[in-house]
């Protein structure tokens, strides 16, 4: 790892003070820090933000859940106000990585990474969440814009991120035996105004699997599912799962996700 | 550089590091702790977990810098009065270990289990050690290991 300076901001202002075109934030560094040590970043300055207070926080209102930036994935799959709100975020927490990744990365680092593996920009999706950063609030779909990218700018820090109640939801990942990232991760969501279901280690980015949302807005079951043929055209095929066995992977786990929808 | 006091197995120790430099160099290279083992050096085997205020982290995945002023228990610091710690001794018995290079990490991370569940099926603790790689593939004797510890604790 090349070296840098490490700065640990106490409040959002500081560490937006601190950024700077060499500079990073620094959140639980699971991803962070190998990225670091294989040399495929390097910084100046890394501006921890894990001890600034405004990004901790759980708060349920009787429309959306708001959980702070630096809220560790052990945190959100054991809190109970969350489970009462929306179970599924829970479980997506509690099955990320390992019990030691839960116990440092964090939700802000997750999406602010977008790895097209990873499991929470499929919540934000499915969930219309809100990513409120330190100058602005941004809808879900239009936060996460590509491979590894997102509409933040330099030095924008994500505060908290909002995602509104459902009627009910489910997640379902097939993990990559190895990273345990999603070979694919499905999110189901009924709202009152229709379901949304997206779909996260299929493709190059997160996105929403519309053929199965209209096939559950007509009738949610998982026998809706039976004919839907997902067009593998444009899916991920690698040494871990060809394109067409993705397909299959998404409609088997988005009937599981029904199945389980509470 | 930066100085950071940590309380490593109850002592308290004060130093002068770089900022970049890894929790796992810190225990091994500046304090000669070298029971954290590590495996892979990329998050993936769990060699290297440590107990950062009671939590198990993977050490080679953590800037010393970052958790000054907490405390940390490594696998040196199980034992009280030469006394085996019972996940340590239910390892012993139940031969959780071949060659022992995972071991460290297996029983920080098992310790870690039994805080947060007093009572783990097979499932949970298979579920709970998915960050910890055993090379010689000795799992069947480590979750029977688990098991009895969490009987005797
Ligand atoms: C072995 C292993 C298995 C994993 N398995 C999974 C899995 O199954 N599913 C899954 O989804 N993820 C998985 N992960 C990733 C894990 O969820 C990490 O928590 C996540 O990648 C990054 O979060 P972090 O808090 O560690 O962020 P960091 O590593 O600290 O930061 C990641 C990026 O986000 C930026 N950043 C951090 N916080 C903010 C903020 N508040 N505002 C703006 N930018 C910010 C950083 O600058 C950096 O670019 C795994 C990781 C490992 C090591
Ligand atoms: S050495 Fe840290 S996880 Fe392998
Ligand atoms: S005992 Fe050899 S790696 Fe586990």
């Amino acid at each position: 790892m090349k070296s840098f300076n490490y700065h640990s901001a106490s409040t959002v202002a500081e560490a937006t003070g601190l950024a700077s075109k060499a500079s990073a934030y620094l959140s639980g560094g699971m991803t962070m820090i190998p990225s670091m040590k294989m040399r495929l970043a390097s910084y100046k300055d890394v501006i921890d933000v894990k001890k600034i207070k405004q990004l901790h926080g759980i708060k349920v209102s009787s429309k959306s859940v708001t959980i702070g930036a630096a809220t560790k994935h052990a945190e959100v799959a054991q809190s109970k106000e969350i489970k009462k709100a929306i179970p599924a975020l829970c479980t997506l927490a509690g099955k990320i990585g390992d019990a030691q990744v839960r116990n440092r990365g964090t939700l802000g680092g997750s999406i602010a990474n977008n790895d097209p593996t990873a499991c929470y920009p499929s919540a934000c999706l499915a969930l219309n969440a809100i990513i409120h950063t330190s100058e602005r609030k941004i809808e879900a779909a239009k936060f996460f814009t590509g491979m590894f990218e997102t509409a933040l700018k330099k030095g924008e820090l994500i505060v908290a991120v909002e995602f509104s109640i459902p009627e009910k939801s489910s997640y379902v990942k097939f993990p990559n035996p190895a990273s345990r990232y999603a070979m694919v991760g499905v999110f189901v969501a009924k709202h009152k105004a229709g379901v949304q279901v997206a779909v996260t280690g299929a493709k190059a980015g997160i996105y929403r699997e519309k053929a199965i949302e209209q096939a559950l807005d007509k009738n949610f079951s998982e026998k809706a599912l039976d004919n839907i043929i997902i067009d593998s055209s444009d899916l991920n095929s690698d040494i871990h799962a060809s394109a067409d066995y993705r397909a299959s992977l998404i409609i088997s786990s988005a009937k599981q996700a029904v199945a389980h929808c509470k | 550089m930066k100085s950071v006091t940590l309380e490593v197995n109850g002592k308290k120790v004060t130093k002068t590091i770089e900022d970049h430099l890894l929790l796992s160099s810190f225990i091994r290279e500046q304090l000669n702790l070298t029971g954290t083992h590590v495996g892979c050096d990329t998050s993936q085997c769990g060699a290297c977990v440590v107990h950062v205020d009671g939590k198990s982290v993977k050490s080679c995945t953590l800037l010393a810098a970052d958790i000054d002023g907490s405390a940390v228990t490594t696998i040196e610091g199980l034992s009280t009065n030469g006394e085996l710690h019972p996940m340590q001794a239910a390892f012993k018995k139940h031969h959780g270990l071949q060659c022992g290079f995972c071991t460290p990490g297996m029983i920080m991370s098992s310790v870690d289990l039994l805080n947060n569940n007093k009572n783990p099926s097979d499932a949970e603790i298979r579920e709970w050690l998915e960050g910890n790689i055993c090379r010689c593939t000795g799992y069947q004797n480590i979750v029977a290991a688990v098991k009895e510890a969490a009987q005797n604790s």
